[in-house]
């Protein structure tokens, strides 16, 4: 086991891409604080964490707010005693025609996807540097932190707002050892690509052929991205995003 | 143990990343290849192995001549039944710019640098298909990603390794190859060190490339070869095609 005595925090926990990820951290021995608005998906969550034997805590926590982070910091770190790994996960979708996006639309997809990550990570590093052990942020970005797709220029302005955030916390945080890096998820099953391009079975037949790898990803891909760079593994990796995509975003326009 | 039932082929697995790479790949249950030119350091690798109740043969082959080469894969085949991880690691790093650099040196790091990555590719990957996939490593540099001076023909050889992994990851994403890439900063390497050696003033050149880095000190090889792992490792099987720095967050600035 590889974070064995870890303590960590995952953020849009309670399904999907989240539970994949929390599900190998706890696989590999770490103690998993789930926070997700979703209470009811991050119990069913927690539940398969205590079976593997490890501990877990629910905060239904909504990451855009700062006085909300605060607290369920504050708890994390009160339950846990430390807190080793933070991974930014929590995230929304909303894929509009370009001029019927609202202001409300942009504000809740930057406000979580984006401020939510930055309050999350400035909240857990201060803990981090406190302690003076280290530790490691993982942000969850997206093949549109640099490859966007119609009907999304918010989701894509939040993700690649996540590549620059993580290469510019990785510089300020480097002087307390504490590693920042992005995986770039492609089109996963049961992530949130099934409420949108995959919906319609016709276009994610379309959409599979033109993977390279010919399969979609699965959360447990994702996770087992989170535990590489969780791990001692990952010591001197800091400030790089990790593609999981099958190749995806290597594709030029015309292959 | 992550690679049980393995084949892996390292080249410049006589030293450096590519000899901590083949002592991690056996003890996580690989049968390596060492494929070195110098046959010191290779059969060195092989020992050490050995020792720790792991399996490798040592092939002397130079990675730039195809004949070489394609009889290393044979008999890597011959020996081991198949390949599974093919690890292209062998360098050569001559610094120069382009007015001072020769026409021989330009040739000898191209040959190294970038065929020898070819090659090994070449006659490793019809192996892989008919053995149903495999993982493909390549040892780029930060050289690759962004410019530091003096260092012409390794950055375009490297700027090619960036540029063939993700050639190659289309080609044979198909067939169930991933081929993926790492790329290094400073690495406390006999290369490394060699080139650190070479200045004016030793301790001040690793001073002044020390204090560019955001982490504050160099890599350890074995640093390299354990993200080397997870990209042979069925831990990354949806990733193919990307170059990981691994630069104490050299190039995130």
């Amino acid at each position: 086991m590889r974070l064995e005595g870890k303590v960590a925090i995952v953020t849009g926990a309670g399904g999907g891409i989240g539970k994949g990820i929390v599900l190998r951290l706890a696989q590999e021995g770490a103690d998993v604080i789930l926070v997700d608005l979703d209470q009811a998906g991050a119990q069913a969550v927690a539940q398969e964490v205590e079976r593997t034997g490890r501990r877990s805590l629910v905060l239904p926590t909504d990451v855009s707010d700062s006085t909300a982070v605060g607290a369920m910091v504050a708890r994390s770190l009160d339950w846990g005693g430390h807190i080793d790994i933070l991974v930014n996960n929590a995230g929304v979708e909303l894929i509009r025609p370009f001029f019927e996006i609202s202001e409300g639309d942009w504000d809740k997809t930057i406000d979580v996807n984006l401020k939510g990550a930055w309050l999350c990570s400035q909240a857990v590093a201060k803990v981090m540097a406190g302690a003076g052990n280290g530790g490691r942020i993982i942000n969850v970005g997206s093949i549109m932190s640099e490859m966007p797709a119609p009907g999304e220029p918010h989701y894509a302005a939040s993700k690649g707002g996540i590549l620059m955030l993580t290469k510019a916390m990785a510089l300020d945080l480097a002087p307390y050892d504490i590693n920042v890096n992005a995986i770039g998820p492609g089109v996963i099953k049961n992530g949130l690509s099934s409420k949108g391009c995959l919906s319609d079975p016709e276009s994610a037949e379309k959409i599979r052929a033109g993977i390279p790898l010919r399969r979609f990803g699965k959360p447990r891909d994702i996770g087992n991205a989170v535990v590489f760079l969780s791990s001692a593994e990952a010591d001197y990796v800091t400030g790089v995003i990790i593609y999981v995509d099958g190749g995806v975003i290597l594709a030029s326009p015309w292959s | 143990m992550r690679l049980t039932g393995k084949v892996a082929i390292i080249t410049g697995a006589g030293s450096g990343i590519g000899q901590a790479s083949a002592l991690l790949f056996a003890a996580e249950g690989a049968r390596v290849v060492v494929v070195d030119n110098a046959p010191r350091g290779g059969r060195e690798t092989v020992t050490q192995i050995r020792r720790a109740g792991g399996e490798a043969i040592f092939v002397e082959t130079d990675v730039s001549r195809a004949d070489a080469v394609e009889k290393m894969v044979r008999e890597t085949v011959e020996t081991y039944g198949g390949i599974d991880i093919l690890f292209n690691n062998a360098a050569v790093t001559l610094p120069a710019s382009v007015v001072d650099a020769s026409e021989e040196i330009w040739d000898r790091t191209m040959a190294i640098d970038l065929k020898g990555v070819f090659l090994p590719s070449k006659y490793a990957i019809p192996h892989m298909i008919a053995g149903g996939g495999g993982s493909i490593i390549n040892t780029a540099s930060m050289c690759g990603l962004v410019a530091s001076p003096n260092q012409a023909p390794y950055s375009a050889a490297k700027g090619g390794v960036v540029a063939l992994t993700r050639q190659m990851a289309i080609d044979y994403a198909p067939h169930g190859i991933r081929v993926n890439g790492i790329a290094p900063s400073e690495v406390r390497t006999p290369m490394f060190l060699g080139f650190i050696n070479r200045a004016a003033d030793p301790e001040k050149k690793m001073q002044e490339l020390v204090a560019r880095i955001p982490m504050g000190r160099v890599a350890e090889p074995e640093e390299l070869a354990r993200v080397a792992l997870f990209l042979a490792s069925d831990e990354s099987s949806y990733i193919t095609g990307v170059t990981l720095p691994v630069d104490g967050g050299l190039t995130a600035m």
